[in-house]
């Protein structure tokens, strides 16, 4: 039980990181009805944004600590924010009237770009983040151990999804994303300027995986450019698995996908970990395409 | 306008095919082609830089000397990203294509296993660094190595742990995709068990994850005395940290691939009270140890680990064997590697066995307060 207990535990921290950067996934979907490949990568960037702008910390606030975690996590958000409208402008933008499979193959060209660019740059050999706010036990018993990494992790994913909801749902530019996701072509006749909505898309969901990828850095401390390739992909799965386009099933796909993998590899095997989270991918898009929570295809006609 | 497109494209394509038609084929008569693949990128970058960089040393050093046979020795590189699959084709490209007349690698023994049988087929003699599971050199008479083999580091880990340690009851986690790992963990529960000692638990991951919080949980309800993690250093890392998170306190053993400066710099002051075997220490006081360790340090401005140790003594015995092979015939130099013998390297002595491995100590090292350090060597 106690055994159970812990392995839900850490599942949630797990899932609670493929929630965010599933946002990021499922809001440039709803947007722009294209899957952004890079997405993951731009989480990668997020990290090393973190990992170099740390020992800037030292002189500056004192070195780790709450003050310094809070702006690294700031700076690297803005930081992957201005990269994510950048990418958009350069490589998604021209080719907007395209089919979209063009594009999806430039998403897929930008991830290899910056995944095999990072090497060049950062280097190719894993490095490690570091200690952010200093990790202390607020559970310490033979039945349950937790620690306030896992809590600052949850708590903060939590944090980020409800100020999300907050912009999308009640902001001005919120509304205009929404009225954009709906339909391009009335939303521009409304007035709305669908450039400057896509582009404030982009920098959402990329400061959202750049949030995440200083969380999930904090509790695995070992970052490297192609970092990004498989919570990428999971997040992925886990905002096909809620229903692509919708924000609340997007963090519920993440959090089912990161219980699923701790409890198949704590009680199942390892081996099938990754196996088991493409196949519910698989079956999803077989049998719900529209997610388990989507909307059933009848009523979309 | 199009016109002088397609001339200036056509143009391009024929002086690039000139160019690789100029690279492949063999080089020129007074430099000997040495092949080497190396994982220069991906999660175990730190061995192949290593071991690169080790070869390097020796190649530069062996040419100032005059090279070998009157020729130079001239290294061609390919990089296997970590990756078993690559490193067949890195070996296929620098056989079929480049000419090389010897292989050097690799660390990782699934990427040797992949690699051997393409040059046992060739008959191009391969020479791994680091590859300690036994199968490598079982795939043909062409596959050399220069460090030990795992049923002897496996007994040493095992003999270390219930001796020295006074450990009873042990868990084990292992890389279910990694023939070392899983080796090494077999290796190590046989002398364990027969000691008299238990594993109680057994869990596994594959290279690259980074969560190991699953596992170490249901590791931990079995109530271990110590956990062996027979893999490399990032995941070892990444689990003795996570393992410390859980309040897992007692010792970690690993192997040697362990050894990297990585290992405490991602996993800190977590590493404390963890324990790994490897081929050399840099500090070694032997005489040929530190002249390496201070003609390395200062080329690369950091202290060689074993991996680059090793790398420098695969470039030794090779050349060692071409010269007294007299040619760099497949055969001619296959049967000269067979006969080395006492060659003096950094990782100490190396005479190759029956088996075509070499015989080699085994050094303990122990983390104490974030750095690595020497703690007993061990004689085969």
């Amino acid at each position: 039980m106690s055994e159970l207990l812990q392995q839900i535990i850490n599942g949630v921290s797990m899932g609670s990181i493929y929630a965010l950067i599933a946002l990021g996934y499922t809001m440039v979907y709803g947007i722009l009805r294209f899957i952004n490949f890079a997405h993951g990568d731009v989480f990668m960037i997020g990290a090393f944004v973190g990992f170099f702008v740390a020992p800037l910390m030292v002189p500056l606030v004192g070195g780790s600590g709450l003050a310094a975690a809070v702006i690294i996590m700031l700076v690297s958000m803005a930081a992957c924010a201005l990269l994510g409208v950048t990418i958009e402008k350069l490589a998604y933008r021209p080719l907007r009237s395209r089919p979209k499979l063009t594009v999806l193959i430039t998403a897929i060209g930008v991830s290899l770009f910056l995944e095999y660019g990072g090497q060049l740059v950062f280097g190719p050999d894993p490095k490690p983040f570091p200690a952010l706010i200093p990790s202390t036990m607020i559970v310490n018993s033979s039945f349950l151990v937790l620690s306030s990494n896992s809590l600052v992790v949850i708590g903060t994913a939590l944090g980020l999804m409800l100020l999300l909801r907050y912009i999308v749902f009640h902001t001005r530019m919120g509304t205009a994303m929404r009225a954009v996701s709906f339909d391009h072509r009335a939303a521009s006749l409304m007035g709305i300027n669908i450039d400057s909505v896509i582009s404030f898309t982009f920098a959402l969901g990329s400061a959202l995986a750049a949030a995440a990828a200083i969380l999930y850095g904090s509790i695995y401390p070992s970052i490297n450019p192609l970092m990004g390739l498989f919570p990428g992909l999971k997040a992925f799965v886990a905002a096909v698995l809620g229903g692509i386009g919708n924000l609340y099933v997007a963090v519920i796909g993440g959090l089912i996908i990161g219980l699923l993998e701790t409890l198949v590899t704590g009680y199942i095997s390892p081996i099938y970990r990754d196996a088991i989270s493409f196949a519910v991918l698989i079956l999803i898009l077989l049998f719900r395409p529209s997610g388990i929570l989507g909307r059933h295809e009848a009523e979309k006609v | 306008m199009r016109r002088l497109t397609f001339w200036l494209i056509l143009g391009t394509a024929i002086a690039l095919i000139g160019l690789w038609a100029g690279c492949g084929g063999g080089g020129n008569s007074n430099e000997i082609l040495i092949g080497e693949y190396s994982a220069m990128t991906g999660t175990t970058a730190t061995f192949g830089q290593s071991t690169h960089r080790g070869l390097m040393m020796a190649v530069d050093e062996c040419n100032a000397a005059g090279g070998v046979l009157g020729k130079k020795i001239r290294l061609l590189t390919e990089d296997t990203q970590s990756k078993p699959e690559e490193a067949a084709t890195a070996v296929t490209k620098l056989i079929t294509r480049d000419g090389v007349k010897a292989v050097i690698g690799e660390v990782s023994s699934s990427r040797s296993l992949a690699a051997a049988p393409i040059c046992q087929a060739n008959g191009i003699p391969m020479v791994s660094n680091a590859s300690t599971n036994p199968e490598v050199t079982k795939k043909g008479d062409y596959i050399f190595r220069v460090c030990y083999i795992d049923p002897f580091q496996g007994e040493v880990m095992a003999r270390f742990a219930y001796n020295t340690l006074g450990i009873r009851k042990a868990a084990i986690l292992k890389d279910i995709k990694n023939d070392y790992s899983i080796g090494l963990a077999q290796y190590f529960e046989e002398t364990f068990v027969k000691l008299g000692g238990q594993v109680v638990a057994t869990q596994a991951y594959s290279e690259g994850d980074i969560d190991f919080k699953a596992q170490l949980t249901a590791l931990k309800s079995a109530e271990p005395e110590a956990v062996i993690v027979p893999g490399y250093y990032t995941e070892a890392a990444l689990i003795v940290k996570q393992a410390r998170e859980l309040n897992m306190t007692i010792p970690f053993i690993g192997g040697d691939g362990w050894d990297s400066a990585k290992l405490v710099e991602i996993g800190g002051q977590a590493m404390n009270n963890t324990f790994f075997s490897t081929a050399y220490t840099a500090d070694d006081p032997d005489s040929i140890v530190q002249n390496f360790v201070t003609k390395y340090t200062s080329r690369y401005n950091e202290k060689p680990d074993a991996f680059a140790a090793l790398g420098y003594d695969a470039g030794l015995i090779l050349f060692d064997a071409v010269r007294r092979a007299g040619s760099t015939d497949g055969p001619a130099l296959r049967d000269a590697l067979k006969t080395t013998r006492d060659v003096r390297g950094v990782t100490g002595s190396i005479t190759i066995d029956a088996d075509r491995n070499a015989r080699k100590p085994i050094v303990i090292i122990a983390v104490v307060d974030g750095k690595m350090t020497y703690k007993e060597t061990i004689q085969p």
